[in-house]
């Protein structure tokens, strides 16, 4: 198209012009506790290396929606962009990255979690810089559990959860045995119900791309889940997301909550949480019959648009933010508690830290059972735990989430929800050019 | 005479601004126009090519198109009767002498200055909320059970958040018509007899028909393209329940990066959006000119 | 006799009215309220009022975690550029339209009127294309170039119902009196029209400073303005009721008190000459 190499004509003009300035980096992250805090230590970045930071930051969505903007249009208005397991694999692909395969020797690549540089790497290169990394797990009142006579198993399962959750909850009081997330969206609802899914042995799509939702399992998870919030869950379900089970959690409102792992140090940390004496940690449930525990894996990376002006000063950024030394940094001002988990295996090897952080050790035992490159018992074309790992998934789980958020609401069954959610996959699907 | 050479002046002092909202409908709306019959996703590169009126047939053979077009309705349609009924009697109320009127003013303008954003997110987490929310404690107070405002009743809350926005708009508007209502009229009316009740209907509201008709107006041109009240509060859901026009469009625009399939949904939007424009001003038009 | 008041029937019209102005007011004044609080008290239940320790703290935070000032000044820039190039636009176009009508103006404005309705999220990337490729992202001239944009229908619209409230005798009486064009426009309409051009800067301020749309998706640093400062506030982790009071807070009270001492202004033009 002519209007494309116009365009790419006027993007080289726009580098050439930029490089003559001082070294100054806009960086686009999340306005989650971590990146905060990273904003917050920056300066020592600036003192070390005279590169000026300019911070872009915005919540998930909006952020996502910014940077992929940008990114594919080729905007060049971003050095750094905070981006996930999801798009970074997608977006190496297409040649939008920079590779980062000398990230300087005291780096130490080798150092990464196993399942962390292979979410980040295409063709055994990195292409983003892990700065936490989570999975997914219980966390659950010890006080309560006592008081109802339970005890959390090492590896417990749904039936298990389920049972225990419906004891606990007292509507009166206030009190529900079980938050989950029910907010639509791929990020939300669909990462927590896919994982359950994984669990319990389905898949999204066969090996022909065809989608699964009516081949029987999926109806089994869905049926579970809404069944179990109806009767366990907090009221106002179907819209919370991560950010408000938090808040419920934090409360005391919840006696389990299964969500990412970096919750841990927000549910444990007593200037924010009441419940912070008695929460335990057990890994994400099984149904019981596969060693399947949902291969959640998400890592919130920080990656350097090919089209920067400054992929120099951009690495060099990388190499600070998500070193060992930036860890150790963390501790000191904010203590080992609150370091940016689950991405360096020296962490977890650290006696300090296991020490500080009661999580520690179920965090990276969450994260080390996730295995995204074969998500289910089933054999499926697509890699990816949560979320499945090709550019459709977005507009896909987004659509399929609200179907399920109806269905949790109570306003279509569940028969239907699963209906709609194989038409419309299919239907994307089949306008992507899967069944060619 | 003079008259041709004002109309000559004439044309000129509104060249700039025809000329400029030309541009910057056209160049758009034909750039959209194009995309909207090319397979084009940013996601995927280079792979453009012409693709007819599929984009169409897959924009309009979506299962949510109708709920959305439902509901964009609803919104607009809920959402005009309230603030229209409740900026009448509030107009009338704020139209009686009381003390410190001026600040009552005040407090029922406020919400207007708001930004869209800023007051979805308020009513969503501090008086929405069904556990934490201001709503939930009066109900707990009064002893009934909190109502779960989103999930139970999405698109009327979302209603409900746009229409207190505008309510000062269409109270300030109304009320400022009511107050050039002639005094010589209405004591006449009440001379003759006429009690409270006929007096609005055969007085009062006649005189506000251009004024309602104008916030009617303005109010749909904005509640057609309501986003960023959904987008904080529902994403569109559960389900398609509080999906409207923008927001499916804003799914495939800017979640799945589908430029063709969002241009075609724009296209259809800008057509929607006429046809309710050539109606609606064509009653105003018709009332504004008496 | 007939509009004599007891004081009584007042009393009971000044309650209700003042119930119902507190009822509106009151998801302002809670926000307010809540700005005040930690975040521990910010979702206490039952809430607390007025009794609970006032702090600052969430100010300072906010303050210190986004440079508040440089987004509040590029909230001014943009709006007031905005309308104020939105107005040279505009005043020429509607007073033509009220002076010198044709049979095509109604269509025209009515035309104008409908480009308002071009959904903004269908747009947004070709827009972003075109922005790349003029440079315009986030520059201030090209935030101003679309709020000006998306706004001047409007501005054009208020306008030409407000002139055309100006009596027409007056401009005979003039043109009698031989004034040519300049002086008709200089010294006999323009008084006439300033409270109806203040009030159209007025509406469009406001409008220009609650978008949120454009003004997030086409800047990032340099010319972000109070909605992208308000976009990192929005749900994060954690507790944030108050953090996020206190940057609404800090978000709507410049343009709250603005409208607030002017509402006697904006009121003048914005019945779009509704009231005859």
């Amino acid at each position: 198209m002519r209007l494309r190499s116009l365009v790419f004509g006027s993007v080289s003009l726009v580098a050439m012009a930029a490089t003559a300035q001082a070294q100054s980096l806009t960086i686009a992250t999340v306005n989650n506790g971590d990146m905060i805090r990273m904003q917050g230590l920056s300066d020592a970045f600036t003192e070390e290396t005279g590169i000026e930071l300019e911070w872009v930051t915005l919540e998930e969505n909006v952020l996502r929606q910014r940077v992929t903007t940008d990114i594919a249009t080729q905007g060049g208005q971003y050095d750094v962009m905070t981006i996930g397991a999801y798009e970074t694999p997608i977006w190496a692909g297409q040649g939008w990255l920079a590779p980062l395969d000398d990230m300087g020797a005291d780096y130490d690549t080798a150092d990464l979690l196993p399942a962390v540089r292979d979410a980040l790497s295409v063709d055994g290169t990195l292409y983003a810089a892990p700065f936490y990394g989570e999975s997914a797990m219980i966390m659950y009142r010890t006080d309560l559990f006592e008081q109802a006579g339970l005890e959390m198993p090492a590896e417990p399962t749904w039936d298990f959860i389920a049972d225990a959750a419906r004891q606990i909850t007292d509507k009166d009081n206030e009190l529900y045995g079980i938050c989950l997330r029910g907010k639509a969206g791929w990020g939300e609802n669909m990462a927590f119900i896919t994982a359950l899914a994984n669990s319990m042995g389905a898949a999204w799509f066969n090996m022909d791309w065809e989608p699964q939702f009516e081949a029987g399992i999926w109806g089994d998870a869905l049926q579970f889940y809404v069944d179990l919030m109806n009767d366990a869950g907090p009221p106002g379900a179907s819209s919370n997301g991560f950010n408000e089970n938090l808040a419920l959690f934090q409360q005391g409102k919840c006696g389990m909550w299964i969500d990412a792992t970096v919750a841990a140090s927000f549910v444990s940390n007593p200037e924010e949480s009441q419940v912070a004496d008695s929460v335990g940690y057990a890994l994400f449930p099984t149904n019981g019959e596969y060693d399947n525990h949902g291969n959640w894996l998400w890592v919130w990376s920080l990656a350097i648009p090919s089209s920067s002006d400054n992929v120099d000063a951009a690495k060099q950024f990388l190499n600070w933010a998500t070193s060992k030394s930036y860890i150790e940094m963390v501790a000191e001002e904010e203590g080992w508690a609150n370091v940016p988990p689950g991405t360096r295996t020296s962490l977890y090897e650290n006696p300090t830290y296991l020490e500080a952080a009661p999580f520690a050790d179920e965090t990276l035992a969450a994260m080390n059972a996730a295995t995204p490159e074969q998500p289910s018992v089933q054999e499926t074309p697509y890699t990816g735990g949560q979320f499945v790992a090709i550019p459709e998934f977005q507009g896909i789980g987004t659509a399929v989430g609200q179907a399920f958020s109806a269905a949790l609401a109570g306003q279509t069954t569940v028969e239907q929800a699963l209906q709609t959610a194989q038409q419309v996959t299919r239907m994307e699907m089949e306008r992507s050019g899967y069944y060619q | 005479m003079a008259t041709l050479h004002t109309q000559t002046a004439a044309r000129f002092m509104m060249a700039p601004a025809v000329l400029l909202l030309l541009a910057w409908m056209l160049v758009p709306l034909s750039m959209t126009l194009w995309f909207s019959f090319q397979r084009y996703n940013l996601l995927m590169p280079g792979m453009e090519y012409f693709t007819g009126f599929e984009n169409y047939r897959y924009f309009f053979s979506n299962p949510s198109f109708w709920a959305a077009l439902f509901n964009t309705l609803y919104l607009v349609g809920g959402v005009l009767i309230i603030t229209l009924a409740g900026g009448t009697l509030l107009a009338l109320l704020l139209d009686q002498p009381i003390f410190g009127q001026g600040i009552v003013r005040l407090l029922v303008i406020a919400p207007f200055f708001v930004m869209p954003t800023v007051s979805a997110l308020v009513w969503k987490n501090m008086l929405m909320h069904p556990v934490n929310g201001f709503f939930a404690w009066l109900a707990r107070v009064f002893g009934f059970q909190p109502v779960d405002w989103l999930a139970q009743l999405p698109l009327v809350s979302i209603i409900i958040i746009v229409a207190w926005q505008w309510l000062p708009f269409a109270t300030l508007i109304i009320l400022t018509a009511l107050q050039s209502l002639d005094e010589d009229q209405r004591e006449a009316a009440s001379l003759d007899g006429a009690g409270p009740f006929s007096m609005f209907f055969y007085i009062t509201l006649p005189h506000l028909a251009r004024a309602i008709t104008v916030v009617m107006l303005i109010e749909t041109i904005f509640l057609l393209s309501v986003f960023a009240e959904i987008l904080v509060t529902t994403n569109g859901g559960p389900g398609t329940s509080t999906t409207n026009l923008t927001f499916l469009i804003y799914i495939q625009s800017l979640l799945q990066f589908d430029v063709g399939l969002a241009s075609a949904g724009g296209i259809v939007a800008v057509i929607l959006a006429n046809i309710v424009a050539i109606f609606l001003l064509r009653i105003v038009g018709r009332n504004l000119e008496a | 006799m007939a509009r004599a008041v007891s004081t009584r029937r007042k009393v009971a019209v000044s309650i209700i009215a003042w119930a119902i102005g507190l009822i509106i007011f009151f998801p302002i004044l809670w926000t307010f309220l809540t700005s005040f609080k930690t975040e521990g008290t910010a979702i206490a239940v039952p809430p607390k009022f007025l009794f609970f320790d006032w702090t600052l703290e969430n100010y300072f935070t906010v303050q210190e975690r986004s440079d508040y000032f440089r987004h509040f000044s590029n909230s001014i820039i943009s709006a007031v550029g905005s309308t104020i190039v939105g107005l040279i636009i505009a005043v020429p176009a509607a007073w033509a339209m009220a002076f010198s009508p044709t049979k095509r103006t109604k269509d025209v404005l009515m035309w104008m009127l409908s480009t308002k309705m071009l959904p903004a999220v269908g747009v947004l990337v070709p827009i972003y294309l075109l922005f790349r490729d003029f440079r315009l992202l986030d520059t201030h001239i090209g935030l101003i170039i679309v709020l000006t944009m998306i706004n001047l229908p409007i501005i054009v619209w208020m306008l030409f119902t407000y002139f055309k409230e100006i009596p027409n005798d007056i401009l005979e009486a003039a043109r009698m009196d031989g004034a040519g064009l300049r002086e008709e426009i200089l010294y006999v309409l323009t008084p006439m029209a300033v409270p109806g051009i203040a009030s159209t800067l007025l509406l469009n301020i406001i409008l220009a400073w609650n978008e949120a749309f454009w003004t997030l998706n086409l800047t990032t640093t340099a010319a972000a303005p109070l909605t992208a400062f308000i976009a990192s506030y929005s749900s994060p982790e954690g507790l944030f009721w108050a953090k996020l009071s206190a940057a609404s807070t800090l978000a709507i009270a410049p343009i709250l008190i603005m409208g607030w001492f002017s509402q006697k202004q904006l009121v003048r033009g914005l019945t779009f000459g509704a009231v005859k």
